[in-house]
């Protein structure tokens, strides 16, 4: 019977353990330090000063993003190279966390931050995603006096400066650049059936028209989160730079005439569009313009690095141009690097940031990327076609932001533009969608 | 009666998970329902008391109200499915025909399967794509000349949700054959052999002696899988993705939580499936234990 018992007990503390240890993942360090003097004194003494002596003898750095693979990790690791020639005494430490698009990060990220022990330096699309989270939270430092110091108000575009900034400060620096608004066409189908590269919303309409009488898809769409991609443009094509930033920043009237004119052309436009969208990925719909079964897509402009992966050539088998109506103006997206408040290196944050915002950084990570440089000084020649012309017209143009990718609105805001625009996806009614949308600036944007 | 040696025993050995449910199941459940009667929009926690606010404005929601015809719909043809379909494998399993075994294992080992890798084959499979392009059974359809079945599986508009259960029913009837053979093996032969002495045929035996003899497996059947589809998620994002048409409660909870950052109104439609689910499950556990001890 108490060899039963004593059984008993062992098990029941076995199983304790167990239960303790998963409670305790992060505390589970604390023991170990505990417990290694007890058991060895002298090397545990001898350790503990290196370890806290490490850092200043070696300044360190800790970047935080989700840049784990393919083209994104080459660029990473790129760039690192030529942060460790430009500061040899200072150590990369590359904090990147996989995972979808970085939900995965963002979540680590936010447990940190809410630990107090923030990584030094860490990604983020650059705009409001960035500003309306973690500047709301006081989890960043402006930026406006390294931006002088570097010079990089003169060789990044005027029109890109208040996007990315928060009453005047600069909260990030943008290192990589991708557009929004193209609109990529199939050279073959529009040769066919003789038509022009559509510039105007009401050329594109005529050009789908025609499109649709000949039996072929105009328009290629894929799930939902493409569908948000193709209203933005469309608002922007329908609306001009102007009244487009307006609409982040209050005033434009989500209510009013222009967008109601705007959010038809769009409940137009879905008319178009293949009937599978919403079991289509962006590549499958983008395919669909390379292989001949739509003439037209609206997607960023990775999906060029996508075409080229599928080996297809550049004007031969798709060509390019901006979404119609917004000729002249470039909506962009961009991943850009923060300065952490309490970074445990600010020196190191700093020396990072001066690498991700200079011309050789730049250099080394975009073409890599398949992106432009955010800096309007890199050589062109590293770059492929496409990308070119895209260099120029963003030294050129008006720069917007974009919706989807984080720039003009918030978290919270976007996501309630999400919800109205699956809504209006399934019922087709302006008039809600047009009232939700102005509910939804009303509750999470600058409207009142 | 215990001795008391027992009785210690017993309760240091069932301390430690006593501990752990109180703490890892019932004090979140007390801080969500605190988090949904805050004000909490953002990564900062924010408590301030807004009283049943959060739970009001879902009532009006137009989303929310999607999520509930969504549910519905599922978990109508969900469990109905699940239930026939076992029910009618059972039976057939029963008549003890050759290879019983071989059988038995192919219809339950869908249910070993997990609800991702099912929602990705079934993604495949109910590809609405038509045209040129069309695949999965759309095509084997096509190719049988039964053009009149091909459809729009899980795009179609409002009853989209209809086709997602498809899927789970294939998981899932399995299940509640094993259930229904069971319940069917319990019988007494006895009965059907006093019920044929007395005339009866084969439909009536299973009318009056059968079914109702298998009423608590149905029970059973019902609540376990009325649960599981009122919690469905991985099965619809592994289809899907997370699109509006196909929402469910689950999805809008975590959209709106973790990419919108409205912790109270994720908070609230946690506590409202939660209090759903129990509304399903207590009447349940209190009626067998109820049967149990009369056992």
């Amino acid at each position: 019977m108490s060899k039963k018992f004593l059984y008993s007990l062992m098990a029941a503390l076995v199983l304790t353990a167990i239960v303790l240890t998963a409670c305790g993942a992060p505390a589970t360090q604390a023991p170990a330090a505990t417990e290694a003097p007890a058991a060895t004194e002298a090397p545990a003494a001898t350790e503990a000063p290196a370890a806290t002596e490490a850092p200043a003898a070696k300044e360190q750095v800790e970047v935080f993003s989700w840049w784990t693979g393919g083209g994104e990790a080459a660029g990473l690791e790129a760039m690192i190279k030529v942060f460790n020639a430009e500061y040899p005494d200072i150590e990369f430490i590359n904090a990147a966390v996989a995972g979808g698009a970085g939900t995965n990060a963002r979540a680590v990220l936010a447990t940190r931050l809410q630990a107090g022990e923030p990584p030094d330096s860490w990604q983020g699309h650059a705009g409001q995603e960035l500003i309306g989270t973690y500047v709301a939270g006081g989890q960043i430092e402006p930026l406006n006096a390294l931006y002088e110091e570097e010079g990089w108000l003169d060789v990044m575009p005027e029109t890109l400066i208040p996007l990315i900034s928060d009453s005047g400060n600069i909260y990030s620096v943008p290192v990589n650049i991708h557009r929004a608004n193209v609109l990529w066409y199939n050279p073959t189908i529009l040769k066919e059936n003789n038509i022009e590269v559509p510039t105007t919303m009401e050329e594109w309409f005529a050009a789908m028209d025609k499109l649709t009488a000949a039996g072929v898809t105009p328009l290629a769409l894929g799930e939902q989160w493409t569908q948000m991609h193709l209203l933005e443009t469309v608002l922007l094509g329908s609306l001009g730079a102007e009244a487009y930033n307006g609409l982040w920043d209050g005033t434009t009237d989500w209510s009013g005439p222009e967008v109601k004119a705007a959010l038809d052309n769009y409940a137009k436009i879905l008319n178009y569009t293949n009937s599978d969208a919403a079991s289509l990925s962006w590549q499958d719909a983008a395919q669909l313009v390379v292989n001949g079964d739509a003439a037209f897509n609206v997607m960023g402009d990775w999906a060029e690095g996508y075409f080229r992966e599928l080996g297809k050539v550049p004007m031969t088998d798709y060509g390019w141009a901006p979404v119609p109506g917004s000729v002249g103006v470039f909506q962009f997206l961009s991943d850009s690097f923060t300065l952490a408040v309490n970074a445990p290196h600010p020196e190191g944050a700093k020396a990072w940031l001066k690498i991700a915002g200079s011309k050789a950084g730049q250099e080394a990570f975009n073409p890599v990327k398949g992106s432009i440089c955010a800096r309007t000084d890199c050589d062109k020649t590293l770059f492929g076609e496409y990308l070119q012309s895209a260099m120029d017209d963003w030294a050129s143009n008006v720069v917007v932001g974009s919706l989807t990718h984080g720039v003009v609105a918030n978290d919270s805001w976007k996501s309630e533009i999400d919800t109205a625009l699956g809504l209006f996806i399934a019922d087709k009614n302006v008039e809600t969608f047009q009232a939700a949308l102005a509910a939804a600036c009303a509750s999470s944007g600058p409207c009142k | 009666m215990f001795k008391d040696k027992d009785r210690y025993l017993s309760v240091i050995l069932i301390t430690p998970s006593i501990l752990a449910v109180l703490i890892f199941i019932y004090a979140f459940i007390g801080w969500s329902v605190r988090v949904s009667l805050s004000k909490w929009k953002g990564l900062t926690p924010d408590y301030t008391f807004v009283g049943l606010k959060n739970y009001l404005s879902l009532f009006s929601d137009p989303r929310f109200h999607v999520d509930i015809r969504n549910t519905l719909i599922f978990t109508g043809v969900f469990v109905l499915g699940s239930i026939v379909l076992g029910f009618l494998m059972a039976v057939m399993l029963d008549q003890g025909l050759k290879g019983e075994g071989f059988f038995r294992s192919l219809f339950l080992f869908p249910m070993a399967i997990s609800y991702i890798v099912t929602g990705v084959v079934w993604r495949w499979l109910m590809n609405p794509a038509t045209g040129s392009r069309i695949s999965g059974l759309n095509l084997l359809f096509s190719y049988l000349h039964l053009d009149f079945l091909i459809n729009k599986w899980h795009t179609t508009p409002t009853w989209g949700m209809a086709a997602i259960a498809l899927a789970a029913i294939w998981q899932m009837s399995g299940y509640t054959m094993a259930l229904y053979l069971a319940g069917l093996r319990a019988i007494p032969h006895e009965l059907r052999e006093a019920a044929q002495i007395d005339g009866a045929n084969e439909i009536q035996i299973y009318r009056h002696i059968i079914l109702p003899l298998l009423a608590p497996v149905t029970l059973s059947a019902l609540i376990i899988l009325g649960h599981m589809s009122l919690k469905v998620f991985d099965l619809i994002v592994a289809v899907a993705g997370k699109q509006l048409p196909l929402d469910v409660p689950a999805i809008y909870m975590w959209q709106t939580t973790f990419d919108g950052l409205f912790y109270g109104r994720g908070a609230a439609i946690g506590i409202l499936l939660l209090v759903s689910v129990a509304v399903l499950i207590i009447p349940y556990i209190v009626y067998t234990q109820k049967t149990e001890v009369q056992q």
